[in-house]
This record gives structure tokens, C-alpha cells and sequence, in this order.
């Protein structure tokens, strides 16, 4: 056996891909193209059954109806921020992770970025929806400035799935960050650079492909989020809300699948933005 | 160079994206674009239901159980003592029949009605507004009462009705009935509510505390309080919503949305949003209010003068139940007059067997208006909008389910 996989490279190299080719292929893709195929169905009103009959209604209604832009540019608005706030978080803190950090200080950030992501992602939704109530932390905390919390609503969606998202953000930039040798650093600095135009043309170059591996994360990871914005977002929806609405209330699959490819198509196109920055082939 | 390898690689992605698409066209039939839902297909018949259902063979004879049976109930409806000792009736059922009961508990009518079309429950507990739904669709069978010993017990006034039968054939067992209630928090809204104008019109004195039910169903409770408040839109029945009644239930609620700290539809989630404070005013269940007292959360209930919706309950028997023996015998269970009385009480509604009042704890029927039929058609019960106007008219389409659920969307904005 080993003799014949051993002759044949050909056959050992396609026995060692055919399983992740397949997950990628039938798993993936298909469900991506079964995705498509569903939302040009219609569905029978009053039972719920899908109708397999070729329409674009779904597509007409999710043009014509106004909500469904809101919906959309509303939770575009929500994944821009959140990616802003979280790139603004977390170079500072990878930064001085990767360069200013003792190696056991380091080691032990790493450790502290990393645990929240060993606590339920519904823990901390649920820790959030505690401390934004009503005389919960968040107004104790932000009284003595006459303020208070947020409330339920976009701004405290925002700022949970910002807390959400942090790791996914810091992890790729300190990488990107721990591959930035100390002498350029130094270099720039006996040429005369002063740090913010170090930070400017040497550190920001080095680190860019790190924060867009960053963004995507946090961008596509909000796209898709329903969870949170049902349990700290109040009377608000985003596009996942839709989705969920009309497979689990509506049984409406055909639409839930259309829009469902909204956020597909949003993806593609950052996906394509991105990529035009080059920024992917220094991942 | 790069840029030849990325785009030969998209292509090839394109390539079995096409393929994948090719498969799962293979399940379509691209028939005319007449979807004729069926709806439509028993509106020469006048009946109030407006359709023939499925042709579903009916049990005729009950042989051994099988050993377990699937259940899929609301919240409350088959507890086995594990959330409250002191309510049990799951594992006497199990004692007496040898059927081992797996219970799913759904939030929502759509949700049950989503989960019987897995075809892996036995029996579901379904309000009005599922029913007729899960009957059109052919996932539910009809019920053979003589089967049911104790269906003989049960209130009359149950029996029959539009939600749980077709053509005058059963579906079901009637479970019990009640209202959807209104509750506030009495350190903060005072005076005590009365009307549910205190959650419509007057909404704005408690902005972003007022909480409201997250279903397209809620729509007709808007419509119950147009009903009382402008009676010049004609409303007669707020499952029957012709177009402008609708546009006028959905204004109606847009405004309240204003107003709305969030919607609920976890029973749980209401319960810490009205401890916390978050929310101090909204529409609920008995059971709900009955949780929130239990952790001494000072709320209040009542069933406002506009009269309210409310759920009459059924148990249906799944189509291709595959264990139909133990779902009957569970049909029978849930409503002896024991452990109907001990669902009535802690769920907080009115029970289907008057021989339950016995056992129910002194004055709950009376609390709940068990036997009371003038009280019980005050209730408008949760019932699934159809094209077809279920109060009578014949000149105009009423708005169905569909139109209510993107109606809904559009009300959360």
C-alpha cells in the first residue's frame, strides 16, 4: 500500500485533497449555489410549503420594499464601525504587544486577548444585556459624568460586537506587527524620522496586511450576527434578523434566501476592494 | 502573472458553482408561474376555513404503545417536575402508558409549525394561528375522538370550532384557552392601566419601556384596539384585515415602535426585562406575570375593557407520527381532569375539562372564567389571516399571513 502510494505521487497528492476539496466543493459552495437556486422559488403563502416555480419576486420585493434597504445599510453601518472602533482598540494595544512588551508581559497579553474567546459568545452577549440595563454598570459607571447607558439599541449593538470581535482584530495585527524588526525601527529613527512618521511609513506598511486580515473578520463576522442584536439590541433587526425571521417565523425560505445573498454580495465586493489594495498576497 | 492565476482560479470557481447549480436545479420544476396556493383551491366551497385539506387517513383502532413518544409543546405544557417539583404530570403519563415522552418546547406558532414539517414529533400542541396551517399542509392528521376517553368531558363550546376542525372533521383535542394580558410595573405606571391605550395611543409617557409580542400575529392586536377605537374603519374581526385595515393597524403600530424598548418573544427575556426596569409596560402571558411575582417583581395584570387575543389550544396528532399509539394515549392524558388541571394552573389559562376545576386549586377556574362561554367569546383567539375574509365578507381580499409577516418587518423597521 505505502509501495503504491509511494510510486505514485499523483494518486497520493489527490487521496491527501479529495476530502477538503469535497468539504470545500459539496459543502460549501453547494450550499452557497443551493442558496441561489432558493431564492428564485416562491413559497405558498398560507401553508409555507415551498413552490418550486422559477420567480424573482423575492428579488422584486427585496428592491421594492424600503425596509429592507434600511435593514441593509443600517447593518453595513454597524460592521463599518464596529471595524473602525476595533482597528483604533487594537493597534495600540498590538503594537505594544509585539514591540514594547517584555517577552513574559507579552505572553501574558496573548493569554488575556485570547480568554474571552474560551467564554461563550452568548455569556458575554448575555454579560453585556446586564450591564447596558437599566442602573446596571454602564449607567453606574457613566453617572458621575451626567450620563447614561445607551440603552438597548444600535449603540449598544455596536459596542458589543465591537468587544465581540477585539481578538479576531488584535491577533492578526500583532502577528503582522512580531514580523517588523526592531532595526528598521531604529533605521528610521537615525534618519531622522520623527515616531509619528516612523509609525506613518514604516510601521503602518508592515502592518496593513494584518489589519485587513483584521477587518475582514470583524466586518464579515457582523454581517452575518443575529444573536446580539436580539439580546442587546432592542426593537432593532439586521439583515441576519431577516433572515432568521423568515426561515424560523415566516418559514419563508425562499426569501430568506434572497436575503440571505445581500450579505454574500457585500462580502464579494470588500473582498475585491480589498484585494485591489494587494493587501491579501502579503497575508 | 498573479493576476492570470487568480482569475483562471475564479473561473474554475465559477465552474463548480455552475455545477452545483446544475444539481440543485434538478429538484425544480419550472411549471407556469401560477403558484394557485391553496387557498384558493376551496373557495367554491363557502367554508368559513376556505380550503379542503390533504386527504390524511384517521386512526381507527389504538394497539400497544411504543415505548416513547416526541412532543412538541409550548413552554409550561408538559413539564416532568424538573423546573418546579410541585408540577409533574409527564411522569405519571409515563408510568401509566410505558411511552417514554421527549419533550421540545417552541417559542412561537411559526416555530412549531416549522418543526412539525421535520416530521420527527408525534404530537403538537397548536395554538389557533398554527393549526389550520399545519392541517393545509398535510402535517397533521385527523383526530379519531372516540379513541379519547376523555374527550367526552370536555366544555362543548370547544369543540369544533374553526381552529381546531375542517368540514366539521376534529383535528385535535382542546387543550385550554386564554388571553394575551396586559402587565406594567406598579412603581412606575400609575394609575393602573385599564385600556391598552396605555401601550398604543398613550405609549409616548413611557418611551422606550413598552414592550409588545414579536410575531406578525400582534398585528392583530392592533387591530382589536382600531376595533374599539375607530370603529369607522369597519374592523369586525382583527384576523380579517382587508388592505386598508391593515395599512391602518401597521400606522398604528409604527407609532407604538417609537416607543418600544424591545420586542419580546422569549418568555424568559420579558421576565429580566420587566426585573431590570428596562421595560415597565407590555402585553404578556399569565404565566409570565406568574414567574415575575414568584421573584417578587412588583407587576400587575389585566385583561384591559378592549377586550384581548388569546390562544385556544389544541393537540394535534402528526400525519406520519411514528408513534401514534403513544401520541393518542398522551391526547388522553393531557386531558384528564388531573393533569389538565395541573398544565391550567401553572401555565395560567382556563382548562378544557370542567372535572379539572375540581383539582385546580380553589378559585383558579373562576380567576381564569373555566365554563364561562360569554367571557371565552370575548376573546378574539389567535387565527392564521387567510385571502379569504374569515368575518363574512365576500366583497373584498383580506390580507393573509404573508403580507402580515412583511407588514411586520416593516412595523420593526
Amino acid at each position: 500500500m505505502s509501495n503504491v502510494l509511494h510510486r505514485r505521487p499523483g494518486l497520493r497528492l489527490g487521496l491527501l485533497l479529495t476530502p477538503p476539496m469535497l468539504w470545500l466543493g459539496v459543502a460549501y459552495l453547494g450550499a452557497l449555489g443551493a442558496l441561489f437556486i432558493t431564492s428564485l422559488w416562491g413559497q405558498n403563502a398560507f401553508t409555507g410549503e415551498v413552490e418550486r416555480t422559477w420567480t424573482l419576486d423575492n428579488f422584486r420585493t427585496l428592491l421594492d420594499v424600503d425596509v429592507y434597504r434600511v435593514i441593509t445599510l443600517r447593518t453595513l453601518a454597524i460592521a463599518l464601525t464596529v471595524t473602525v472602533v476595533d482597528a483604533v482598540v487594537a493597534i495600540p494595544i498590538a503594537l505594544f504587544m509585539a514591540k514594547v512588551a517584555s517577552s513574559r508581559l507579552k505572553g501574558i497579553l496573548l493569554v488575556a486577548v485570547l480568554t474571552p474567546l474560551w467564554a461563550s459568545y452568548l455569556v458575554k452577549a448575555y454579560a453585556w444585556r446586564g450591564m447596558l440595563s437599566e442602573n446596571g454598570l454602564v449607567s453606574w459607571l457613566a453617572r458621575p459624568f451626567g450620563l447614561d447607558t445607551p440603552g438597548y439599541g444600535v449603540v449598544a449593538t455596536t459596542l458589543t460586537l465591537a468587544y465581540l470581535w477585539m481578538p479576531y482584530m488584535i491577533l492578526p495585527i500583532f502577528a503582522s506587527l512580531e514580523r517588523l524588526p526592531d532595526s528598521l525601527l531604529e533605521a528610521s529613527a537615525d534618519l531622522g524620522a520623527r515616531s509619528v512618521e516612523t509609525l506613518r511609513r514604516v510601521v503602518l506598511p508592515v502592518m496593513f496586511p494584518g489589519l485587513v486580515a483584521g477587518s475582514i473578520f470583524t466586518f464579515s463576522l457582523t454581517l452575518g450576527d443575529y444573536i446580539t442584536v436580539r439580546i442587546v439590541g432592542g426593537a432593532s433587526q439586521m439583515l441576519g434578523n431577516v433572515v432568521y425571521d423568515n426561515v424560523g417565523a415566516a418559514n419563508n425560505l425562499p426569501f430568506a434566501a434572497a436575503m440571505a445573498t445581500v450579505p454574500v454580495v457585500i462580502i464579494l465586493v470588500y473582498l475585491a476592494l480589498v484585494r485591489r489594495t494587494g493587501a491579501l498576497e502579503n497575508l | 502573472m498573479k493576476r492570470t492565476t487568480t482569475r483562471a482560479r475564479l473561473a474554475r470557481v465559477a465552474a463548480t458553482a455552475a455545477v452545483a447549480l446544475a444539481i440543485a436545479g434538478c429538484g425544480t420544476s419550472s411549471g407556469g408561474g401560477d403558484s394557485g396556493g391553496s387557498g384558493d383551491e376551496g373557495s367554491g366551497t363557502g367554508e368559513a376555513a376556505g380550503f379542503t385539506p390533504p386527504d390524511i387517513p384517521m386512526a381507527q383502532k389504538l394497539g400497544a404503545g411504543e415505548g416513547e413518544v416526541d412532543i412538541l409543546a409550548w413552554p409550561g405544557y408538559a413539564e416532568d417536575g424538573s423546573n418546579d417539583p410541585n408540577y409533574d404530570w409527564v411522569t405519571p403519563f409515563e408510568k401509566e402508558t410505558g411511552c417514554q415522552a421527549n419533550v421540545k418546547y417552541f417559542a412561537t406558532s411559526d416555530e412549531a409549525v416549522n418543526l412539525m414539517k421535520t416530521g420527527e414529533y408525534d404530537v403538537v400542541s397548536a395554538s389557533g394561528d398554527a393549526s389550520l396551517r399545519m392541517v393545509a399542509s398535510g402535517d397533521v392528521a385527523p383526530v379519531n375522538t372516540d379513541l379519547i376517553p376523555n374527550y367526552a368531558d370536555l366544555y362543548d363550546y370547544l369543540k369544533d370550532r374553526d381552529w381546531n376542525s375542517v368540514n366539521g372533521q376534529m383535528y385535535g383535542v382542546p387543550h385550554g384557552y386564554g388571553a394575551n394580558l396586559l402587565m406594567w410595573r406598579t412603581d412606575v405606571v400609575k394609575p393602573a392601566p385599564t385600556s391598552w391605550s396605555v401601550v398604543f395611543d398613550g405609549a409616548s409617557e413611557y418611551a422606550g419601556k413598552v414592550t409588545a409580542y414579536d410575531s406578525p400575529i400582534y398585528i392583530a392586536d392592533a387591530a382589536l384596539y382600531l376595533m374599539k377605537t375607530q370603529p369607522d374603519l369597519g374592523i369586525k374581526n382583527p384576523y380579517a384585515l382587508d388592505q386598508d385595515q391593515l395599512a391602518a393597524a401597521v400606522d398604528l403600530l409604527k407609532k407604538q415602535r417609537e416607543n418600544v424598548g424591545e420586542y419580546w418573544s422569549d418568555y424568559l427575556k420579558e421576565v429580566q426585562a420587566f426585573t431590570t426596569g428596562d421595560t415597565v409596560v407590555g402585553t404578556t402571558w399569565q404565566v409570565i406575570a406568574n414567574v415575575a411575582e414568584g421573584e417578587k417583581v412588583p407587576v400587575d395584570v389585566t385583561l384591559p375593557e378592549e377586550g384581548a387575543t388569546g390562544w385556544s389550544d389544541t393537540w394535534m396528532v402528526a400525519a406520519e407520527a411514528k408513534h401514534p399509539n403513544c401520541a393518542y394515549m398522551w391526547m388522553n392524558h393531557i386531558v384528564s381532569p388531573e393533569a389538565n388541571a395541573a398544565v391550567a394552573e401553572y401555565f395560567g389559562e382556563a382548562p378544557a375539562n370542567p372535572k379539572a376545576c375540581d383539582i385546580a386549586a380553589k378559585g383558579h377556574c373562576e380567576t381564569f372564567h373555566a365554563g364561562d362561554e360569554e367571557y371565552a367569546s370575548q376573546i378574539h383567539y389567535w387565527t392564521t389571516p387567510i385571502p379569504q375574509c374569515i368575518d363574512g365578507r365576500t366583497d373584498v381580499t383580506c390580507t393573509d399571513y404573508g403580507d402580515w409577516t412583511q407588514a411586520w418587518t416593516e412595523v420593526k423597521g
